[in-house]
């Protein structure tokens, strides 16, 4: 479904991606998992078009997505749950999904995934007509991804849905997570809880100071030396 | 249909009370002075609210709306003097050249993030005053364009005119903006001061949505100059000054940030505060900053803050007049707050 090969990217003299390859299939969930500044979130940023490339190629349902613009590429299915939230603070709950859906034109559509959306996020429902950013961390989170949903991707990318959020709630969002993959969409998730991530992962890609370092399927990682040594606390 | 019923009654509102404002000019109940005070305040209102949409909607930044003003004001002078254009086209060519130049501006200062939309305009603001001083053929020069036609030669109607067409444009600049803002255009305008990267993600074209409102803003930057010229009937360059462009901004910011309300209650109040300083002549330059500190230490979010930043809207108050129920989204399509 989504194929990047050779990924190369810089911020100006600073060479933060080299060469990095990988593959998301559909149905899958993928994780990249790494330390701060391997280059995760530098990797999404890349694919949604929110940075330039500098060189490879990222191809998404045999797209070139390398010359697209951010907003070409959500058309086509691949929207992102940006790093840290990035709700609009004073716009509604209800204005915020209504931006979620801002490429679709299929009025029909968009209301049933309201519907969708209420049934899945109740408290998201409870709140609709409130300032988003008088929500708690894992009400945002949950607008977060629940405004991403709203284009209706066919795949998402999710950058460190866990950050800054209680246990408790982190484990709600994954549920979500695997509830969303068991829908029927494909979902690259970035973590740097990567014990979590690769519970519920089906393969992952760790990201180190911008190389792909190893790669396989999930718990053949969690169980790897290598990996429960350098990320998962021995 | 009752939206529509709606609509139509906050048109009669409107309409009845411009005309009632009319009536009240022209029969010299307002006088004539406070007429000419209330019109300079409309004026700097249009503007101010052109400022709001591109610095307090969309979070960038601009200083140089005076420029935009001074290029609406010229260029409908010229287009009347030189060409013998009838005034509401050329007024029309003055907002429209504004718009081309605020186009031309963004262009490629939009582009980037950050605080060059600032400098720019800053420094476009600067360019159009000094271009018009040593223009001496299409603006008169350093002593201005003396002689432009105003609305009416006629005595007695002459500052009811004035007073209406500003008004009138007034108007119709809100009624538009709030629309606009209400609109999933403008929920994507607004988004983008929210968050950048987030609107980018969503897949809303920032560039453009960026451009659109700076063109607009300019335009309406441009309206307001050409409502200027046939008002005072003389331009000089030195009335578009860096110190006219921070006025604009102080009543936006005054008003508040993002609220159409604030604009407009922040301008008409500073106008006036300006006439009753006038007294303290050059001294009452130092009033202005004085006030926008305190308000700034205070009330950082504006006069609007208080209110929880909400706007008057004429809609909600017909809607619990007559008795509908207040459904946000179907009323919200039609706002006319004057």
């Amino acid at each position: 479904m989504l194929k990047v090969e050779n990924l190369d990217v810089y911020y100006g003299n600073i060479h933060a991606l080299h060469a990095v390859s990988f593959e998301v299939k559909e149905g899958e969930i993928v994780t990249l998992i790494g330390a701060n500044g391997a280059g995760k979130t530098t990797t999404l940023h890349a694919i949604s078009g929110l940075i330039p490339i500098a060189a490879g190629s990222v191809r998404f349902l045999d797209q070139d997505l390398t010359s697209l613009t951010p907003h070409k590429i959500v058309e086509l299915g691949l929207t992102q749950v940006p790093e840290g939230r990035r709700i609009f603070a004073n716009l509604t709950v209800k204005e915020n999904l209504e931006m979620g859906a801002f490429t679709r034109k299929d009025r029909k559509g968009v209301n049933d995934d309201y519907e969708r959306i209420f049934t899945r996020f109740p408290r998201l429902k409870e709140r609709l007509k409130q300032v988003a950013g008088t929500l708690s961390g894992g009400e945002q989170q949950m607008l977060a991804i629940a405004r991403t949903l709203m284009s209706r991707p066919k795949l998402v990318l999710m950058d460190e849905p866990s950050m800054g959020l209680a246990p408790l709630l982190v484990k709600e969002i994954f549920d979500i997570i695997k509830e969303i993959n068991a829908t029927g969409t494909t979902i690259l998730l970035v973590e740097q809880n990567a014990q979590l991530a690769l519970t519920i992962a089906d393969r992952a890609y760790v990201l180190e100071t911008g190389r792909v370092v190893l790669q396989g399927d999930a718990k053949e990682l969690a169980n790897s030396e290598e990996v429960r040594k350098a990320y998962l606390g021995g | 249909m009752s939206t529509k019923k709606t609509a139509v009654v906050c048109f009669l509102v409107v309409a009845v009370v411009l005309l009632l404002l009319y009536t009240l000019v022209a029969l010299r109940i307002i006088d004539e002075y406070t007429s000419q005070v209330l019109t300079v305040a409309g004026i700097n209102v249009i503007i101010a609210l052109g400022l709001n949409l591109i610095s307090g909607f969309t979070g960038q930044l601009a200083l140089g709306h005076a420029g935009f003003m001074a290029v609406g004001a010229y260029t409908t002078a010229a287009l009347v003097m030189k060409l013998n254009v009838p005034i509401f086209p050329a007024m029309l060519g003055g907002a429209l050249m504004a718009a081309l130049f605020g186009f031309l501006i963004g262009l490629p200062t939009l582009r980037l993030r950050g605080d060059y939309l600032a400098i720019v305009t800053l420094g476009f603001g600067e360019i159009i005053r000094v271009v018009m001083i040593n223009l001496p053929k299409l603006t008169g020069g350093p002593a201005g364009l003396k002689g432009i036609p105003t609305f009416t030669t006629n005595f007695f109607w002459r500052p009811v005119l004035s007073f209406a067409m500003v008004y009138f444009t007034l108007a119709l600049v809100v009624v538009f903006l709030s629309n606009l803002l209400k609109s999933s255009h403008g929920k994507a305008i607004i988004s983008i001061r929210e968050d950048e990267i987030a609107a980018n993600a969503m897949g809303i074209n920032v560039f453009y949505y960026k451009i659109f409102a700076f063109t607009l803003s300019a335009f309406i930057g441009g309206l307001g100059g050409a409502l200027y010229a046939p008002f005072f009937g003389y331009l000089s360059p030195n009335m578009f000054n860096f110190q006219k462009s921070v006025e604009f901004l102080i009543i936006v910011v005054l008003g508040g940030m993002g609220n159409l309300t604030g604009t407009v209650l922040a301008g008409i109040g500073l106008t006036y505060l300006q006439e009753i300083l006038r007294f303290l002549k050059d001294y009452r330059l130092v009033i202005y900053p004085v006030i926008l500190i305190i308000v700034m230490i205070f009330q950082p979010s504006g006069v609007m803050g208080l209110f929880g930043n909400r706007e008057f809207s004429l809609t909600a108050i017909i809607n619990k007049l007559i008795g509908k129920s207040p459904n946000r989204e179907k009323s919200a399509d039609k706002a006319g707050e004057v």
